[in-house]
């Protein structure tokens, strides 16, 4: 609405109140937290009633003189009604959904308008995110997503908000500053599907020297078409003898194991990435699977909070553990 | 910054409602617009609408360049200049016109509702009336509601923005109403005013001729309106004295030189008798330097002095409404005649009107005394078939001969002139004095309302040993010219003219105390909004006892004031939503004093429910009010029903509640 004259303000007040930019799960906006200034629109029609003053007085105008008072009146009275807007509005941290990177990132905020009047047409901004419009029903709570992108993998914080109003005329602009001290996990981006030649046999439980005993493989037999790129025995591929299929008791319903050593030596993101995919897909077949990464190992499982717990700890590796 | 990023859209809906208001914004000027602006602008408004509706591309720079210039041709060559208040009218209708041509977004909405607010303004310099300022409130209050709905999320009924933006004005109205009494008002202008600035003021002029009054005749414009300390004179003597017209050249009639520097010299004196009338008049301001007085003026008031042939004169042209306070003596009589004097007032064209001479000629040979002579007209007029009529015939040539001879037919004008011709040219002094005789009397508010349709002329004569002596013509052919006014509805052409005459009918009545309220109502308007100026501000200030403040004092009072309110506003907005909560409080605790009076008071440990749980025990018969009271107030206290429907219901109950 006002970008230019917030252009030249907004960052100095920031600066000067940054210290004190209110943080914490819940917040109510107290009067102190509420800045105001007029919009361009406010600016000109403060020059417009100048000019409407000078033209009253020259011609002596009672009813110019009149209409010039009221309307300045009533923009005065209107910084009342877009500060009022604001005043006491409770922000609670909704749910901060994890999200790919390479996607937008949800933030719910909660916005609680105590009062029994309505409050209209406040805008939630947020550093890189769409502005979002909502109204409040008086003594109700409106829910405001906002997305953001998340160009990487790890947690991303919301920051600060900032709470805006030019409600009812546009002619004065109301603000606040919170930061509600939200984060959410960013997965790392799915990476592309193996291509057959360098995908990794992950139902090869001995190779690693780990505990799976679960795995029982029986042997091989003749490749034919149809059998599933995970079972083709890629080993004996690779020592240019025919294809082979790998053949299990349980068969179909054996568990994967996807791990970090196994994969391809590409450099730690991708792996990361490829990682995520197969998560993603085997999820998505109903397989059940477990994650293994230098220093973490979640037993295989299927669910979404599964699902979750992996997908976490491929977000996070790397960063020291909070 | 570039545009596109900033652009905020609106929806198409509010541009529609804007265009509607500002057609009632322009509506009051349309009579004053040439033709075809009116339908230019209608045109760009209905492409404005189809451009938003369909998501037409908007008109290119370069057409929208031409057609501005082409406009802003087309208004100069209409009126012949870009000065003046009728230009600028046109000029800024012209310019918002064009403004629609481009409206893309929210900022183009905002600047073309201010361009409305804008215009607003300007209509107040072609009228202040009660009317107007009525509508135009409304007006106000259709805009502002626009820029309500340019900051809604979403489209919502015009009722509640209405209603929203009426609250706001009313809420701004005190502070506005402190600003407009204390802001210091200078008196003239900051700068030079348009010619046609004082155009619309209307009222007799320093010239006479054929036509001029009986067009006034036509207008129901208050002049002025007398309000009388003592009993108002009877209409005979409402003689409201104008200019005096002292010169002809036998058609026309003008002022002559009776205000060069030489005639500064003041009122010869008065010969009084009779009871002084003392009277404030308010008059209505008509761009000249006279102001009007009843016959004889004795006492002018200290803006004005008296002429020596009693016309009060103020140093400037009136152009704003000027109430003041003035002496007459009904019965006075101016009683001396300089040379000069008697020069200009025997003073005729060398040639012209040969019968109307010739008869004058004759009478003064019979008769010899002027008395006489001036008898002898005035039967004339009476005892032959003239007629008075507003609509006389069109006279060419001599115009004194052919009307007493041959048409007949004339106004007060063409009885004015004809008689003192006559008397000239029978060798009496004799003037033309203009101004308005009678005036209706307001018995809501006790005054006299003087309309330009009093205008009126007749004579004044010279008698030795009597002094000036006003003589009417007209009285003597339409004596009820001087007892009734003109009811200028009616009037055909050629047709003797009509008077008011008394109904009996209660509707008439009716619709005359309507007026009178009306009139009463618009006089206060007049003296206590219209022109609060300089001196109404100085005479408040000095009724508060603050008067004679520097210009320091008052700028710092204005502030004082504006501060004050301010405060009080800021108190009565912002402490709302606490007064809600204290209202649910407040209710609670009226509803357990009730009970205590009834020995059933709440004990300081107890919660609503355990309280209303006890009072149900004990009275059973109110078990089923007090379990709704304390559900409704737990619900509005506690969270499940906080709005304020709600409180009203609480508040209802507890009021209706009577243990």
């Amino acid at each position: 609405m006002n970008r230019r004259l917030a252009a030249l303000a907004e960052p100095l007040i920031f600066k000067l109140f940054r210290h004190k930019v209110p943080t914490g799960h819940t917040l109510i906006l107290e009067r102190q937290r509420i800045y105001a200034l007029p919009t361009r629109f406010g600016l000109v029609y403060a020059a417009m009633l100048l000019v409407m003053l000078l033209g009253a007085i020259n011609y002596n105008n009672s009813l110019a003189f009149m209409l010039t008072f009221l309307l300045a009146s009533t923009g005065i009275i209107s910084i009342l009604y877009t500060y009022r807007n604001l005043a006491h509005l409770q922000l609670r941290s909704g749910k901060a959904a994890p999200s790919f990177a390479g996607k937008d990132a949800r933030f719910t905020v909660l916005l609680h308008n105590p009062d029994p009047l309505p409050r209209y047409a406040l805008r939630l901004t947020a550093a890189q995110a769409e502005p979002r419009l909502t109204d409040i029903a008086a003594a109700d709570t409106a829910a405001v997503e906002l997305s953001i992108a998340a160009p990487r993998r790890g947690r991303l914080r919301l920051g600060m908000i900032t709470l805006s109003t030019t409600y009812p005329l546009g002619l004065v602009r109301a603000w606040a500053y919170v930061n509600l001290d939200m984060q959410c996990i960013v997965y790392p981006r799915p990476g592309p599907r193996l291509a057959l030649a360098t995908a990794p046999n992950f139902h090869e439980g001995d190779h690693a020297g780990s505990a799976m005993g679960s795995d029982d493989f029986l042997g091989f037999r003749a490749y034919l078409p149809g059998d599933s790129p995970r079972h083709i025995h890629w080993k004996a591929l690779a020592r240019d003898l025919p294809l082979l299929t790998k053949k299990f008791t349980a068969s179909e319903t054996q568990d994967l194991w996807l791990d970090w050593s196994l994969l391809p030596a590409v450099d730690d993101e991708t792996r990361l990435r490829i990682l995520c995919r197969l998560v993603v897909d085997a999820q998505r077949a109903s397989q059940a699977y477990g994650l293994r990464l230098p220093g973490v190992e979640i037993m295989p499982a299927l669910g979404a909070l599964h699902r979750h717990r992996c997908l976490q700890a491929l977000a996070l590796f790397g960063e020291p553990q909070s | 910054m570039n545009r596109a990023s900033t652009a905020t859209a609106f929806r198409p809906e509010v541009l529609i409602r804007m265009l509607a208001v500002l057609g009632l914004v322009v509506a009051p000027q349309l009579p004053r617009l040439p033709p075809w602006l009116v339908v230019v602008s209608l045109a760009f408004a209905a492409w404005c609408y189809f451009i938003t509706r369909r998501s037409l591309k908007l008109p290119s720079l370069w057409l929208r360049i031409l057609l501005s210039t082409l406009l802003l041709m087309a208004v100069y060559a209409h009126y012949g200049t870009l000065l003046g208040h009728d230009v600028g009218a046109a000029l800024l209708i012209a310019m918002l016109a064009l403004k629609l041509m481009e409206i893309r977004d929210a900022r183009d909405i905002y600047i073309t509702v201010f361009l409305g607010y804008f215009l607003i303004i300007v209509g107040f310099l072609f009228s202040q009336s009660l009317w107007m300022a009525a509508y135009m409130l409304v007006v106000v209050t259709l805009l502002t509601s626009v820029l309500i709905d340019l900051n809604r999320t979403r489209l919502t009924a015009i009722g509640s923005n209405l209603r929203l933006a009426a609250s706001m004005l009313l809420r701004a109205l005190p502070l506005a109403l402190a600003v407009f009494v204390l802001f210091p008002r200078i008196s003239g202008p900051l700068w030079g005013m348009p010619k046609d600035a004082y155009d619309g003021m209307i009222g007799l002029g320093k010239e006479m001729a054929p036509g001029l009054i009986s067009d006034l005749i036509q207008s129901d414009a208050v002049a002025f309106r007398a309000g009388f300390d003592g009993p108002i004179p009877p209409p005979r003597q409402r003689y409201w004295r104008g200019p005096i017209l002292w010169q002809t050249d036998g058609m026309a009639w003008r002022t002559g030189h009776s205000w060069n520097p030489v005639s500064r010299s003041g009122p010869p004196p008065l010969v009084t008798s009779g009871d002084a009338v003392t009277y404030t008049v308010t008059l209505e301001p008509h761009n000249r330097r006279w102001l009007y007085a009843l016959d004889l003026v004795a006492a002018a008031p200290p803006e004005a002095r008296i002429a020596p042939d009693f016309l009060l004169l103020r140093a400037a042209p009136l152009r704003e409404r000027l109430r003041y306070a003035v002496t007459s003596y009904p019965d006075g009589v101016a009683s001396r005649l300089s040379v000069t004097e008697r020069q200009r007032a025997l003073q005729l064209p060398v040639r012209g009107n040969p019968r109307a001479r010739a008869l004058a000629q004759e009478w003064r040979r019979r008769f010899h005394d002027p008395a006489t002579i001036v008898q002898q007209a005035l039967l004339m007029f009476r005892n032959q078939p003239f007629i008075y009529t507003l609509h006389p015939p069109a006279i060419a040539g001599d115009f004194v001969d052919r009307f007493l001879f041959k048409t007949r037919k004339g106004f007060c004008e063409h009885y004015a002139a004809s008689f003192t011709f006559l008397m000239r040219a029978a060798g009496i002094p004799a003037r033309v004095v203009t101004g308005y005789q009678g005036g209706e009397l307001n018995p809501i508010g006790n005054y006299l309302i003087v309309r330009q349709r009093d205008a009126h002329a007749w004579s004044e004569v010279w008698l030795d040993g009597h002094g000036w002596t006003r003589v009417d013509p007209t009285a003597a052919v339409a004596p009820e010219r001087i007892d009734l006014s003109i009811d200028n509805r009616l009037q055909d052409i050629g047709d003797a003219v009509r008077f008011e005459l008394p109904h009996a009918a209660w509707l008439a009545a009716l619709w005359r105390e309507t007026h009178f309220a009306w009139d009463a109502l618009n006089n206060k308007w007049n003296q206590w909004v219209l022109s609060y100026g300089v001196a109404r501000q100085a005479d408040l200030l000095g009724w508060l006892s603050l008067g004679g403040l520097s210009w320091q004092n008052a700028a710092i009072l204005l502030l004082a004031a504006v501060g004050a309110v301010l405060v009080g506003m800021v108190i009565f907005m912002l402490k709302r939503e606490r007064q809600a909560e204290d209202a649910i409080v407040r209710a609670y605790q009226a509803f357990c004093r009730k009970l205590a009076r009834r020995g059933l008071s709440r004990r300081s440990y107890e919660g609503p429910v355990d309280f209303a749980q006890r009072v149900a025990a004990q009275r059973p018969d109110l078990a089923g009010q007090v379990h709704g009271i304390i559900k409704l107030y737990t619900a509005l206290r506690y969270g499940a029903n906080q709005t304020p429907a709600a409180l009203d219901m609480l508040r209802r109950a507890v009021r209706h509640f009577r243990p």
